[in-house]
């Protein structure tokens, strides 16, 4: 690893997302001299990515890169890495990700390590099996691009003496982008669970749709999302973004609140890799509480509005 | 409408994993074998989708002869054709994607249908892996799709919402939960399943890129505070959450 393309993405008109200040800490461990690589961001957003260490951005400048295209953004970044000679890549996994680097590692004839959570100068490590196990993984190839899991790479300040941002002009046409994101439904007024640092989320244990209040004050008190199991979404209380397990999301928050949840292996599978997680269950010998860090042996309905009072006194609301 | 529906044969998810004495994979010893999950979505897409516009479904994976069971299940559903891939290994996503664009190359399909990712290695790959192989557009992680004539609308999850994307045939997809219901073959078509041919292509060799050195089984490492629910156990959580694991 001598030279990293990190991926940017911009969040809004004042900073990158949080996986892209991510990838850059992550990237800077290694050692390896790194180039950011946005295809779009005002200045702010870019000089943003100084407070991470990074020195060095370049915007890639094209018509067919205004409106979002995969296949153009995949294209750009190639052409990009192969002008420097670049050999690593390095791109959150997520939902962009989860797009590019593999497109991007075909076009560079790359071998691509998806979904690390350890990366270091010349292998990554990587959960399979949902979880169950993790693989040590190493490149065959002169060039590699890995995906990084979002939320496991803590971003840490490391402020360089400033950004130098550099343009660069890709040569595309219209046959790179045949796939085009044409308007974004964002979720209003509530924190998806992908996004979210902490979430609440509620099982069968509930009993009924109207109790997810309980689960929404506690959420409210956190600024925590609201998450659900698979068997509750199954039957209509709540939505499918909601889910959290496999078929649905996969989510590694600092905290993770399981009420009424048993813990089905579809279940651990989408929140194994949380940092804490806190069961609340009145079976003790729920499956969830074997994965918890802190469990209740304790009846929801009367556990979680004094552990909600009980949070708003620390934290003063 | 030709629609290429390329599926996987997993470990049951409920399978407790152990390492193989290779070193670098599981034990399949007593491992159930399931058809992926995702691709249960990706089959019901391409039949709904056949069941509208005309045409064919065939139903293609990479792996030995034990995935001829994922096979009859896409047959039973009501896929046309089977093809079986006959390579063991399964190198790396790499290897399973150009074999099965090669393949796709030969057919020239409308529509190339997967699962959003397979529950072994939940890499997310496959799909834009193919469709820079045949190089076509690909959408990921489909939760709703519209076909009009050759124009393709359709939204996906994203993180804090969905976009919506416009494409043209041919286009890979990969399908997810809320796209539709998968169905449930019924017994008679189970039964004819069994006896429907499934063509099946040597491997074709290709260099793995990436290389798995090692398989562990993670350690766990969470505190295993387990309290009963009385106003003090709950304080004391609180103030372990706050002090110990510093999260609020």
């Amino acid at each position: 690893m001598k030279h990293i393309i990190v991926f940017l993405e911009p969040k809004d008109e004042h900073s990158l997302k949080r996986t892209s200040y991510e990838a850059i800490t992550a990237a800077r461990q290694t050692g390896a001299q790194i180039t950011g690589f946005a295809v779009s961001g005002t200045e702010t957003v870019l000089q943003s990515a100084a407070e991470y260490g990074l020195q060095n951005v370049v915007v890639a400048q094209h018509p067919l890169l205004h409106q979002y295209s995969s296949t153009a953004v995949s294209e750009a970044l190639s052409q990009f890495a192969t002008s420097v000679q670049a050999d690593t890549i390095v791109i959150s996994a997520n939902a962009t990700g989860k797009e590019i680097a593999p497109r991007i590692s075909i076009k560079l004839q790359a071998g691509f390590i998806p979904d690390c959570n350890e990366l270091s100068n010349d292998s990554a490590m990587r959960p399979v099996y949902a979880g169950k196990a993790k693989v040590h993984v190493k490149s065959n190839t002169p060039i590699t691009v890995y995906s990084l899991r979002p939320n496991v790479f803590t971003a840490k300040s490391h402020p360089s003496a400033g950004i130098t941002i550099g343009s660069f002009t890709p040569n595309l046409d219209e046959s790179h982008a045949k796939v085009k994101v044409i308007s974004i439904l964002k979720n209003e007024g509530h924190l998806d669970v992908s996004e979210a640092d902490i979430i609440v989320s509620g099982g069968r244990g509930l009993k009924g749709p109207e109790h997810f209040t309980l689960i929404e004050n506690l959420a409210g008190t956190l600024g925590a999302a609201v998450g659900a199991s698979r068997a509750v979404v199954d039957a209509g209380w709540r939505p499918h973004g909601e889910q959290v397990g496999q078929t649905g999301k996969t989510v590694s928050p600092s905290l993770y609140i399981a009420c009424g949840i048993s813990g089905a292996v579809q279940h651990l599978a989408g929140m194994s890799s949380s940092k804490f997680i806190l069961a609340i269950n009145k079976d003790k010998d729920a499956p969830i509480f074997k994965v918890a860090d802190y469990g209740i042996v304790g009846d929801v309905f009367e556990v979680l509005p004094v552990l909600n009072q009980k949070l708003k006194a620390l934290l003063g609301k | 409408m030709n629609i290429l529906v390329c599926i996987s044969q997993v470990p049951d998810t409920t399978t407790k994993v152990q390492v193989a004495s290779d070193g670098i994979s599981i034990d399949k010893t007593g491992v159930k074998f399931i058809l992926n999950p995702y691709d249960e979505f990706a089959l019901e897409e391409g039949l709904q989708l056949r069941e509208k516009f005309g045409g064919t479904v065939t139903a293609l994976t990479v792996g030995g002869d034990t995935c001829k069971e994922i096979l009859r299940t896409a047959l039973a559903m009501g896929a046309d054709k089977a093809i079986l891939i006959k390579d063991e290994h399964k190198n790396d996503s790499y290897s399973v994607a150009f074999q099965i664009s090669e393949i796709a190359k030969t057919m020239n399909p409308d529509l190339l249908v997967l699962g959003r990712q397979s529950i072994d290695y939940d890499s997310f790959a496959m799909a834009p892996m193919i469709a820079e192989l045949l190089g076509l557009p690909s959408i990921s992680m489909v939760s709703s799709l519209t076909i009009d004539g050759n124009l393709i609308k359709a939204e996906r999850d994203i993180e804090g919402g969905k976009e919506v994307l416009e494409s043209s045939l041919p286009c890979v997809i990969s399908a997810q939960k809320g796209l539709n219901n998968p169905r449930y073959p019924k017994l008679p078509d189970i039964m004819k399943a069994k006896s429907k041919p499934i063509e099946e292509i040597p491997s074709l060799s290709t260099h793995a890129r990436i290389s798995t050195m090692a398989m562990q089984l993670p350690i766990s490492k969470r505190i295993g505070k387990i309290s009963g629910d009385s106003e003090s156990d709950i304080s004391d959580i609180v103030l372990a959450l706050h002090e110990e694991a510093k999260v609020i």
